[in-house]
């Protein structure tokens, strides 16, 4: 493994980069006597990363679960609708265009009437971010279930495949690389849902996520404290997307080409 | 075996493929559809295969219609101009996927997975994916997965038409020597008036727009034919006299 090896350079380089604008950031902040309530310096968002664990930790926790849960709702809701469209032009075109509304719609704006019409602030929150999320998995697993090869339909039709073995044999392969597309892009989207939920919520006390202490360092002017928050919410979202990543490796490496190591 | 009588295919858009086509494929036989493209002869083919509805006319297979296809004894099986292998499952399971279909005991369908890749020269790529595997031997996989339904009769819709000529020219001999050996019937659809000449025992032209037959020639000459039937006299003369019939249908429409 030389250096130029492409696994080695998606480690390393990153590392670089980071390096460079965290050591950067750490001396312009001394160098210039930047007040904490400002720009705090790396140093002292990890410490305080530390020191508030007691009240990060468990905002995570909270936050997290929100995600996953929502996250998880919208893969099964949204695969479950794709498979309908799929199987009727009937509910595509009646239901479609409502997906799109609540796309398009944005989450800050529908947040505070679901809110208020769901009891339980924990549920409204898991609703907000699946709304968010799951416009991706439907769309994505759509046009994947449609993504035939004619020539295989062809193939199967010829061979009197049963509607069922053509789904699971045919339909259900080819969607896999558009499903594991949507999926990257909703797990990235669950956890702003979940987030944006929150700050609208503003809920303290025991189930107090991420964005409530980013809200509440805020009003402190504890800016550490924002950016160790921040710096969690971020690590969230990047360890959700690389869970997805490994994922899709784990059921497409094998085939398909996005996932094949490039030859050189 | 299959008999097909004043054909007409008329796409919805009006467009008319196929005109008054009526040929009888006989048991044993290789019979070439030669034309240029967009003949209309591989969707001849396709009608043939039970893939697409005729317009007018009627298709008949062992004296039956299409849903007695796949009956013991009517097996069709149809080789696309591309591979079309599905790219997530592997040599072996791409080849046995038509015994899977029709539900076929598993050792049953194994044993004739090894016995079909056998055939094309493909033993040691049964766990193989796709992408691993040259263009000439994806087509292989392709005609195994077509034998392995040890069918009745064989379709093949430009088979060979995106490889290059080496590759060509080495698939139509193996497949000629199948063919003799399995004593299979195939129709064979090609635009090449040498690969027509070189594997058929007719070969019936097809002109363009409307697709009509205009004419037939039967390519009397000895199997197994090899390089030296490429370059003899007898070949050439095949050939020229083809070459004309192409010529005159395209003129007579001109």
């Amino acid at each position: 493994m030389g250096w130029g090896d492409e696994r080695t350079l998606r480690v390393v380089m990153p590392v670089v980069i980071a390096a460079i604008a965290l050591g950067g950031w750490e001396l312009a902040v001394r160098a210039y006597d930047v007040p904490r309530y400002i720009v705090p310096a790396p140093s002292l968002v990890a410490k305080t990363l530390v020191s508030d664990w007691p009240i990060l930790g468990p905002s995570l926790l909270v936050t997290l679960r929100t995600t996953l849960v929502a996250f998880a709702i919208a893969v099964a809701l949204g695969t479950l609708l794709a498979f309908l469209f799929v199987q009727s032009r009937w509910i595509e075109l009646s239901l479609f265009p409502y997906a799109v509304a609540l796309q398009v719609t944005p989450i800050v704006a529908i947040a505070p009437l679901i809110i208020i019409w769901v009891k339980d602030t924990q549920t409204a929150l898991v609703v907000c971010a699946v709304i968010v999320a799951i416009f991706p998995v439907i769309a994505n697993t759509t046009l994947g279930l449609r993504s035939v090869d004619p020539g295989l339909a062809a193939l199967f039709r010829m061979h009197k495949a049963s509607r069922m073995q053509e789904l699971l044999r045919l339909r259900v392969p080819s969607a896999a690389p558009y499903f594991f597309a949507g999926l990257r892009v909703a797990s990235g989207l669950a956890l702003i849902g979940a987030v944006v939920a929150e700050f609208v919520a503003g809920t303290g006390g025991e189930a107090a996520g991420l964005a409530y202490q980013i809200l509440q360092a805020g009003y402190q002017l504890n800016v550490p404290r924002m950016f160790a928050a921040l710096a969690l919410v971020t690590l969230a979202g990047v360890s959700l997307f690389a869970a997805t990543v490994w994922l899709s490796r784990l059921a497409l490496g094998k085939w398909h080409e996005s996932e094949l190591e490039r030859e050189r | 075996m299959v008999d097909v009588a004043a054909l007409d295919k008329v796409y919805p858009s009006g467009t008319v493929a196929l005109r008054g086509i009526t040929l009888a494929v006989a048991a044993g036989e290789l019979l070439t559809l030669l034309g240029p493209s967009g003949c209309g002869k591989s969707t001849l083919l396709r009608v043939m295969a039970g893939l697409a509805e005729a317009s007018a006319g009627t298709v008949s297979w062992w004296g039956g219609d299409a849903r007695r296809l796949g009956e013991p004894g009517r097996h069709v099986a149809f080789v696309f101009q591309e591979p079309t292998l599905m790219p997530w499952a592997s040599v072996a399971a791409n080849v046995r996927l038509p015994l899977e279909l029709a539900h076929r005991p598993r050792a049953e369908s194994d044993r004739a997975v090894r016995e079909a890749l056998a055939l094309v020269g493909l033993e040691g790529f049964a766990a193989s994916y796709p992408r691993e595997l040259s263009g000439g031997m994806q087509m292989r996989v392709s005609i195994a997965r077509a034998l392995a339904t040890k069918p009745d009769l064989l379709l093949m819709d430009e088979p060979f038409g995106a490889l290059d000529e080496i590759t060509r020219g080495k698939l139509d001999a193996d497949l000629l020597e199948l063919w003799e050996r399995r004593h299979l019937t195939v129709v064979f659809v090609t635009h090449s008036v040498y690969e027509a000449v070189f594997l058929s025992t007719r070969v019936m032209v097809l002109s363009a727009r409307p697709g009509r037959i205009a004419g037939e020639r039967v390519i009397d000459e000895p199997f197994p034919r090899n390089d030296d039937f490429r370059t003899s006299l007898r070949f050439a003369e095949h050939c020229r006299a083809l070459s004309s019939l192409l010529v005159e249908a395209s003129e007579a429409r001109a």
